[in-house]
């Protein structure tokens, strides 16, 4: 018997829907692939959910709780432990092994392994995020500076330079609203932010205590603004010689092109992030960006692999960078858009090849935000790094308990 | 059939969707709820009363406490002031374009409190905003409001009181357009002035509305959060945290739902003395 083509299409299962849900911009754009997709697989039927940034964790978790996950979603690395520790994903070891797309060889190293927990593959990096310097390269150059700084201490020295100069009112802007830079800054010291398998804190120890003295003294010399509205306005500050210098990711690239006058278009300039020793140049920075995940309650996982296999490819990532300006996960996908020699990006694949994770437990970001909310007082002279550094400890151990009884019970 | 049969689809309803959450809440601020609970309960322990002891020995939950009580005690006597001097000018035969004034004054309250936000941060930008022009003017030092941990609380109850006084205005105008007038008549023929008048027949008629409007801002003054979610997210230095902010970030942000649930019950308890106390007020004056 005949039936019309458009009545199988919806009544006899034929057709596999695949539920994809990425946030924000990335979730605009990543429709135009669902195009190319279904034609190289036939009765194969993308459904993308957009989901903004603010929500995206919630409602994964709320998703999770109500048993309605989608085959693959879009996870900001950092979160990959959590849902590790939900046992919500995928491991993809063996989907890697047999692919002829991906292999790891040509992602950086650093943001690959964010995706590693206890030895087993759970993401695939789809875009990539670091921190770097933006600065003044103008005013910099007034004041004799044609490099951007190499060590830390240059760029104190810098800072100094141009507001004793009268070229900018702050060398640096370090908003207290972001735990990232002091996090940074342990690290570089060789500290390992969490010690003993990650079951304690260690700020207090001496190496991160090191690596916040670098960060404080830019606000004990009023190199740095304190008050967090300040500048309540970054390009305006920027643009405006408030500051000289800001840490920040690849989403200012296109927000400084945007919102900068024309004029100033080659006023500015990205670096790596500043080492303590010159030899050490560029210095570590935060593994960032976000991972593709399967989720194990998929019942299409192999399919789920190849839209994965098919976002990964270097020309869908080009076309991927050309819509978002988010910066591809591969290194060849950087050669062939030319991106890894010319600014503003040349500066972030650099960065890049120095990457290292934040400890990989479900708990981090509730310690970041602990550890941000200790500085604040730091900053504001209300406690000696050490007091509170000794005190968020104390926090986190209590924090971390769980984790501490959970792993005397394996 | 009997009543019960007619009430029993809303009981149920209610029974469900109400009590019965309300119930598991609390029987959750008696465990360690949390992440890792959400992958398998036999994660969860119950730990008796731990969470509330531990709350009871958290600085952040005395400093939301303390956060919260400014709020309040600040914030609802100037919201009390503001909505009946404005229903008392509003109510004057004197004033031309009345309703268009109540509109204007009304408009804050039905306004989103995101758009609210988004102005207000303009209004207390520390070296454009309206507020320190002002101060400027008159010759003051200008003062970094939301980013000054001395300052931001008190920015937020200024805003809080523009945005909702024009509610309670509304029920003060009612309340006085129940005051029989021949009160002020006979009084103005015993040679009572203004301030008599109102000293002596407004404010106590006004007693039970005042009292009603009391309960329900200091109840919702408790609850602030989406002034501080939208405006400071909690900060500078926690200045802006309140009960229920800690409490969203406890449960939806840390998933720590055992704790968030304690906090929950603690914030209850309050609400439900802060109320019995004001309806013992209510008792004696409506006795009078």
């Amino acid at each position: 018997m005949l039936v019309s083509t458009s009545c199988s299409k919806s009544g006899d299962g034929e057709i596999i829907t695949l539920d994809f849900w990425a946030f924000g911009a990335e979730g605009n754009s990543v429709r135009e692939f669902v195009n190319g997709f279904e034609t190289e697989n036939p009765g194969v039927h993308v459904v993308v959910q957009n989901i903004p940034w603010t929500a995206a964790h919630e409602k994964l978790l709320t998703a999770y709780a109500g048993n309605s996950m989608p085959d693959i979603c879009q996870l900001g690395n950092t979160w990959i432990p959590e849902f590790v520790a939900l046992n919500a994903i995928e491991e993809l070891d063996h989907s890697v092994d047999s692919s002829s797309t991906i292999s790891p060889e040509s992602y950086f190293p650093g943001i690959w392994e964010t995706n590693l927990i206890d030895g087993n593959l759970y993401g695939i990096p789809w875009y990539v995020d670091t921190r770097v310097l933006f600065y003044r390269s103008d005013l910099l150059q007034q004041i004799g500076w044609d490099t951007p700084p190499e060590t830390w201490d240059q760029l104190v020295e810098i800072s100094r330079q141009l507001i004793d100069g009268g070229h900018s009112k702050y060398g640096i802007i370090l908003p207290l609203n972001e735990w990232v830079i002091p996090t940074v800054l342990g690290m570089q010291q060789g500290s390992s932010i969490l010690k003993e398998e990650a079951c304690f804190g260690a700020f207090s120890d001496e190496k991160f205590l090191k690596g916040l003295d670098v960060y404080l003294q830019f606000f004990q010399n009023n190199l740095a603004p304190k008050g967090m509205t300040e500048v309540n306005n970054i390009y305006q500050g920027f643009q405006e010689n408030t500051f000289a210098v800001y840490i920040s990711g690849p989403w200012n690239i296109g927000e400084m092109t945007r919102r900068l006058p024309q004029s100033m278009q080659n006023a500015w300039d990205t670096a790596p992030l500043p080492a303590l020793r010159h030899e050490d140049y560029p210095g570590l920075s935060l593994a960032g960006g976000s991972s593709l995940v399967v989720f194990r309650s998929s019942e299409h996982k192999q399919l789920a692999w190849s839209w994965i296999e098919y976002l990964s490819r270097t020309s869908a990532q080009s076309e991927f960078y050309h819509q978002t300006g988010d910066l591809p996960s591969r290194m060849e996908s950087w050669t062939s858009l030319g991106l890894s020699d010319k600014k503003p990006t040349a500066a972030f694949f650099q960065q890049l090849k120095s990457v290292k994770n934040t400890p990989q437990v479900p708990e981090w970001e509730q310690i970041a935000m602990k550890l941000q909310q200790y500085l604040e007082y730091v900053v504001f002279g209300q406690w000696t790094s050490e007091q509170a550094m000794v005190l968020l400890d104390q926090d986190v151990n209590k924090i971390l308990e769980k984790r501490r009884w959970l792993k005397s019970r394996d | 059939m009997s009543p019960a049969m007619f009430l029993a689809p809303a009981l149920l309803l209610i029974a469900v969707f109400f009590f019965l959450p309300v119930l598991v809440s609390f029987l959750m601020s008696f465990t360690d709820f949390d992440i890792y609970s959400l992958a398998n309960t036999s994660n969860a322990r119950f730990i008796g009363f731990d969470n509330y002891k531990n709350l009871l020995s958290d600085p952040l939950f005395w400093k939301a406490m303390r956060n919260t009580l400014y709020f309040v005690f600040l914030g609802v006597p100037l919201s009390l002031l503001v909505s009946l001097g404005t229903a008392l000018l509003l109510n004057s035969k004197l004033i031309r374009f009345m309703s268009l004034f109540r509109l204007a004054y009304f408009l804050p309250v039905v306004t989103t409190l995101v758009a609210v936000a988004v102005v207000w941060r303009y209004i207390y930008h520390p070296s454009f905003g309206l507020v320190n022009y002002f101060l400027s003017l008159i010759g003051l030092g200008t003062v970094d409001w939301l980013g000054n941990p001395k300052w931001a609380m008190l920015a937020l109850i200024i805003m809080a009181v523009w945005k909702n006084f024009g509610y309670n205005m509304i029920i003060f105008i009612a309340g006085l357009q129940n005051i029989p007038p021949e009160l002020y008549e006979s009084a103005r023929i015993d040679g009572a002035g203004k301030w008599q008048e109102f000293l002596h027949i407004t404010l106590p008629m006004l007693m039970p509305t005042t009292i009603f409007v009391s309960i329900i801002t200091i109840i919702g003054y408790f609850q602030l959060f989406a002034e501080p979610y939208v405006m400071t997210q909690g900060g500078p230095m926690n200045a802006t945290l309140s009960i229920v902010l800690l409490m969203y970030q406890e449960g939806f942000r840390w998933w720590r739902m055992g704790y968030s649930a304690a906090l929950a019950f603690v914030l209850f308890l309050i609400l439900f003395l802060a109320t019995l106390v004001q309806l013992r007020f209510q008792k004696r004056y409506s006795a009078v």
